[in-house]
């Protein structure tokens, strides 16, 4: 399953789900910060090192470590 | 007038980087009461706004993105109105980034406040293209709807007649019920009307509020009703449970994550009908400037630039630079604040003669002391200054993007970087106070008291008059590979520290990284003077008094007890030296007796009771190790200046040696945080056990070093 780790620079998907159980935590907070099924992200660049990664979603700029980007699953545009 | 007591209490809510701040300042002027929230360690700034004549007291919440159970500040806020009910509730809304801030205007419905909603920033949305019809959104939400542009204060007055008119309730808004769809709402329904029945709470939109946190799974919500309850809770769980199965059955994925994706399906639609975007949305500055700002090759090097400029504006604008004018020549704002405590000091130099114990009170232990907290201020205020532009601008957030993955490998974070350079980290000079203040930009708890913990392992200014002097007398020929070597040290010890304190002190997984890159502003001067001058006061009222406290007591332990008057009386006939009897004197107080008694542990690391006097000195301030030293190796007084004569003395002392100077070099780096650095992590980190832990650890930390590199130098043949 492709996650947004996969995902290189300047590419765009939509979001699938975010894995992992219950609410509380990481999860919520993603989804409070507008990680929700079905909104287009876009990857503008990745740090340095290549970790975190900075996404635009929902209209703001969103920067989040791969270790959570892991969890994070995308299907492509289209 | 009325009193502050019955005044009407106005709430600013609103996301992180929505203009909240700006608001408030605007609402309430330069008049601020800034305190933290009971228990934990959010700031509450509150403030009084007038409208003709009526006041109000506003206080502003902590910037959140949602209401859950996340973090301090989203409890913290949510529990403000819940249980303080302010009669109006402000929600600062960024115009150009609707849909995410709606998300949490949702919630305060859900909460049932009495919203006022300020949409923010809107010069900036109509800039970038999007035309908001604020009728239309005012009435799809039922509250009032202001545009603003806080930091000009437009629109501020309207905002505070709607407000006026919501505590008066004159306004005709009906906050719309917020609708999850009708399976959702049936089980908020059933479970409301079994908490109602529980009596937990009794307000209606409170309870139904219940039920929706219940069914995300909210902890604290839970624990507060089992706090509650008693008998009648258990079916409520159970209740809370069937719901949660229904939901997840019926949707196929979690109650919770069901429950925010409506949330933002209503943001998404409220967007829809009031949003329409005219013409081409233009790539906007902040696009153009992270292009190169954060861009892999230039982004750290435009960091390292940064950082430099602050380091040097800071520590040279406040302290090496002599540019305020004064009668007898130009003066620091350092050197101004000496001047004035030198002068005081002359003032009472009268009384030397006729009341000595006097004397020596106030002028060391109340000028001596409250002198060296003012002379931290303008360094403070300057570094408060500059972060705060640093902050309101939005770079600080890129910092924390560019550096995260380097410093997550020792356990801390992005952030991190700022306190430890403010502290010292380019090689000296920096302080520990304000370092540990501004891990403040850090919103991580466990990564925030790491970072706390380790700030004062930098070299700061206070220990440089140490390094110079011990370098002088032992090192002349290798001054700049000493002071790298101990650069080195100390950032090598910082960094294990930090992986050693997340290993088996701050343990559990590192603190998810999802962090929002707001959009660079250029920072309002009234902003950020208001931002420095409130921590800078904060810091002057409080390390002021402890650090007076302490210092009295640090006073008494080397003044007393006297030495035998006769024998005393004797000595002096017997023309024995002032600076000898000032030995004597001080082997005979309390300090003495400590060096005395520490000497059986101390000798491993080489340090004789005398050094250990100075270093109990140290516990006060670092500079104050050189001065003790200085009386105690029969010098009389030796201030920071003098010390090369002090440092003949040592070098032709056969008791010392160049590895009794290291070890106490790497000593004096290390051991515990001086108290002003102390009391102002036992404020940030909210109690004194982790001041006392820092002490503790860092002293326990820096006395194993020291053995080690004084027994393996001993083996080696160099002492």
């Amino acid at each position: 399953m492709k996650t947004l780790f996969d995902l290189t620079t300047g590419q765009s998907a939509r979001i699938k789900r975010i894995r992992g159980q219950g609410a509380n935590g990481i999860r919520q907070r993603l989804l409070d910060m507008g990680v929700t099924k079905g909104t287009p992200v876009f990857v503008e660049r990745h740090a340095p090192l290549g970790d975190p990664v900075e996404v635009a979603i929902k209209g703001y700029h969103l920067a989040v470590r791969m270790s959570e980007a892991r969890n994070i699953e995308v299907e492509s545009e289209n | 007038m009325s009193s502050p007591a019955d005044r009407a209490r106005v709430a600013i809510a609103g996301n992180p980087n929505a203009g909240k701040t700006s608001l408030f300042n605007r609402l309430t002027g330069a008049i601020q009461q800034v305190s933290n929230y009971p228990g934990v360690t959010v700031e509450r700034k509150e403030g009084t706004a007038r409208l003709d004549g009526r006041a109000f007291t506003v206080v502003d919440l902590p910037g959140t993105y949602s209401l859950t159970a996340y973090s301090q500040e989203e409890i913290v806020a949510r529990n403000f109105v819940i249980d303080d009910k302010p009669e109006a509730v402000i929600d600062v809304v960024d115009a150009s980034n609707l849909e995410r801030n709606l998300y949490l205007t949702i919630q305060l419905l859900e909460l049932g406040a009495p919203l006022v909603l300020a949409l923010n920033m809107i010069d900036v949305a109509r800039k970038r293209g999007f035309q908001i019809d604020i009728g239309r959104m005012a009435a799809l939400l039922g509250v009032p709807v202001v545009a603003t542009v806080a930091h000009r204060g437009e629109g501020v007055r309207e905002l505070l007649e709607a407000c006026a008119a919501c505590v008066d309730r004159t306004g005709d808004g009906r906050p719309r019920p917020i609708s999850y769809g009708p399976e959702i709402d049936a089980q908020i329904d059933d479970l409301a009307a079994s908490v109602r029945r529980a009596g937990a709470h009794a307000d209606p939109a409170a309870a139904r509020w219940a039920a929706i946190k219940l069914i995300e799974g909210d902890p604290e919500v839970r624990a507060r009703l089992g706090a509650a309850g008693g008998a009648v809770v258990a079916p409520i769980l159970e209740a809370v449970d069937r719901s949660i199965q229904a939901i997840e059955k019926r949707f196929d994925d979690d109650a919770a994550t069901v429950i925010a994706e409506r949330r933002y399906g209503i943001a998404a639609g409220i967007v829809k009908e009031c949003v329409t975007l005219t013409g081409q949305a233009r790539q906007d500055m902040t696009d153009q400037i992270d292009t190169i700002v954060c861009n892999r090759a230039a982004g750290p090097l435009i960091l390292v630039a940064v950082v430099a400029a602050l380091f040097f504006c800071v520590f040279k604008v406040s302290d090496e630079w002599a540019w305020i004018p004064w009668p007898g020549g130009w003066l620091s704002p350092t050197g101004l604040m000496e001047w004035l405590f030198e002068a005081l000091s002359g003032a009472v130099a009268g009384l030397r003669a006729s009341a000595p114990m006097l004397h020596s009170l106030i002028d060391d232990a109340v000028i001596g002391g409250v002198g060296g907290v003012m002379s931290f201020v303008p360094l403070i205020l300057t570094m408060f200054l500059f972060v705060a532009v640093l902050e309101d601008s939005g770079y600080i957030a890129r910092v924390a993007f560019l550096l995260d993955r380097v410093l997550r490998a020792f356990g801390l974070q992005g952030k991190s970087i700022l306190a430890l350079i403010v502290a010292g980290g380019l090689g000296g000079g920096g302080c520990a106070v304000p370092g540990v203040m501004a891990t403040r930009t850090l919103r991580e708890e466990k990564d925030r008291l790491i970072t706390m913990l380790v700030t004062p392992f930098m070299n700061c200014g206070a220990k440089m008059p140490v390094y110079a002097m011990l370098i002088a007398a032992f090192f002349p020929d290798h001054r700049t590979a000493m002071m790298l070597l101990l650069w080195a040290i100390s950032w090598s010890v910082t960094l294990m520290a930090a992986l050693a304190l997340r290993k088996w002190i701050l343990r559990g997984e590192q603190t998810p990284f999802v962090m929002e890159l707001p959009p660079y502003h250029v920072p309002t001067l009234r902003g950020v003077a208001l931002h420095a001058w409130e921590r800078t006061w904060m810091y002057m009222k409080k390390a002021g008094t402890i650090i007076l406290a302490v210092n009295i007591l640090l006073w008494a332990l080397m003044y007393f007890p006297a030495p035998d008057r006769a024998q005393h009386e004797a000595r002096v006939a017997a023309g024995q030296s002032e600076a000898s009897l000032e030995t004597m004197r001080l082997s005979h107080s309390f300090a003495g007796r400590i060096g005395q008694a520490l000497e059986p542990v101390s000798q491993y690391a080489g340090f004789d009771w005398r050094t250990n006097v100075a270093l109990v000195g140290g516990f006060a301030a670092k500079e104050i190790v050189i001065g003790v030293l200085g009386t105690v190796y029969s010098m009389g007084e030796v201030s920071a200046e003098e010390s090369q004569s002090l440092s003949g003395r040592l070098a032709a002392d056969p008791q010392w040696s160049r590895l009794r100077a290291l070890t106490l070099m790497i000593f004096v780096m290390l051991y515990a945080p001086c108290f002003v650095t102390m009391t102002v992590i036992r404020r940030e980190s909210g109690s004194w056990k982790w001041a006392l832990f820092s002490t503790a650890y860092s002293t326990t930390i820096a006395f194993a070093l020291a053995v080690c590199v004084y027994q393996a130098g001993r083996a080696l043949g160099w002492g």
